[in-house]
């Protein structure tokens, strides 16, 4: 058996003095998909920024082949392709400046990927378009393409699917399944059926919502 | 390219798909500055006297203006969270937006302001000291007003907040840049007071890029 590439231990987060979730743990090897479920305000995009790092973890820790990911930031973050429920786009840019931008501050060059990123969106007739003239889910579709783009191994997606009409969505899937199959691993805040083979992981209300914080009120 | 230069030249970009935002900045300069002679009247000696202080306030007000958006719209748009996520140094992000900043308002502004002195009536090399004084004092007001703005991202009436926290820091950059023009008047050389301006950016340069990533991260929470 192989150890997990991300390893989660009791990883807990509070906002406004609430703990929103509790000493949640979990592995995931290259290849594994992860789709959190539960009701709203069950703490899904918070588990997704502690993930990230967006949002320092009340406690517990998060380690990537063994190592915690708190020691080296930038790696970390180099590692993420981050999708929030904000799209991350520039209006006034155009759908190709959007795309490159986002590549290059992360460090890359779209470079060839970028003709690929366009088809697998169906982006092409609207490559030249500002993204403030498009419809949510065109939006929707040029943040997946910038996802897709990013060669990053773990994607953070908070509610992918959403504003996505049966195509775009079967896009999505197609991109996930070829991340997926050239051994990226996924973690995706959904309350859709993603329609991707992977597991799923239910966060709850904490019963320990009432127990004082440890180190005092956060501001 | 590397991260930094990126996001500069997106930030341009962005400028110059709407080019009557900076249109506005300069503009107020100019009216504002205008207002003076018509409420203390047309006497040259005395507006001669008030030229650069006039001038450096008005540019002190317009820096200002455009500052509220300055990381309030990547905030909404969700760009902000690229930036917290990419796999380099924050500190440099926030450099490139305050720079941004200066090419697009301090820039300019220090290119208009002798243009103005002159119509107030500064002679000899006063309208080129002022420029220099501008172009030299600007970038601090440009650091100092991110962190401002970085520091009320995502308060209600950021606008007037902003503007309270910026103002008083920017006190010492205004007296030297106002009291350069002064010397030059009293036959002092401005050598002093633009090394001090430069001084001034300095520091703001080595300090406010941590102070301003580290208000964009608690924003970012």
């Amino acid at each position: 058996m192989v150890p997990p590439l991300l390893e989660v231990t009791g990883l807990a987060c509070r906002r406004g003095g609430r703990l929103v979730f509790d000493r949640v743990s979990f592995g995931l090897g290259a290849g594994e998909l992860l789709a959190l479920t539960g009701r709203n305000g069950s703490g899904k995009t918070s588990l997704l920024r502690a993930l990230a790092g967006l949002t320092p973890p009340e406690a517990g820790t998060v380690s990537w082949r063994g190592v915690d990911v708190a020691k080296d930031p930038e790696t970390w973050r180099g590692r993420l392709a981050w999708l929030g429920h904000l799209e991350g786009l520039k209006g006034d840019l155009t759908v190709i400046e959007n795309l490159l931008i986002a590549e290059r501050l992360r460090g890359g060059e779209a470079g060839d990927r970028l003709d690929g990123a366009l088809l697998a969106f169906d982006l092409n007739a609207l490559a030249a378009r500002e993204v403030r003239t498009l419809s949510a889910g065109q939006r929707r579709r040029t943040a997946l393409a910038r996802i897709a783009l990013s060669q990053a191994p773990l994607w953070l997606l908070d509610e992918p699917l959403n504003a996505l009409d049966a195509p775009a969505q079967a896009a999505f899937r197609t991109a996930l399944q070829s991340h997926l199959a050239a051994g990226g691993l996924a973690i995706a805040a959904t309350h859709a059926e993603l329609g991707v083979e992977g597991r799923s992981l239910e966060l709850g209300p904490t019963l320990s919502s009432t127990s004082p914080p440890p180190g005092g009120e956060e501001g | 390219m590397n991260g930094f230069t990126t996001l500069l030249m997106r930030d341009l970009r962005l400028v110059l798909r709407r080019p009557g935002d900076v249109g506005v900045v300069l503009a107020f300069f100019v009216v504002a500055t205008v207002l003076f002679p018509l409420g203390i009247g047309p006497e040259t000696n005395v507006l001669a006297r008030i030229a650069a202080g006039v001038l450096w306030c008005a540019a002190l007000f317009a820096a200002l203006l455009s500052l509220d958006r300055l990381f309030a719209a990547d905030y909404e748009d969700g760009t902000l969270d690229l930036l917290l996520l990419a796999p380099w140094p924050l500190e440099l992000a926030a450099l490139a937006k305050c720079a941004a900043h200066w090419i697009v308002t301090g820039l300019p502004l220090s290119l208009l302001a002798p243009v103005l002195g002159i119509a107030f009536g500064l002679d000899g090399p006063s309208p080129l000291a002022l420029g220099v004084t501008l172009l030299v004092g600007t970038p601090t007001l440009s650091l100092i007003g991110g962190l401002a703005a970085a520091l009320t991202l995502g308060a209600r009436k950021s606008g007037a907040l902003l503007a309270l926290l910026a103002l008083p820091l920017c006190v010492p950059t205004l007296i030297f840049g106002a009291g350069a023009i002064e010397a030059l008047a009293a036959g002092e050389g401005i050598v002093t007071h633009v090394a001090i301006l430069a001084a001034l950016a300095l520091v703001a340069l080595a300090t406010t890029p941590w102070a301003i990533a580290a208000a964009l991260r608690q924003a970012g929470e």
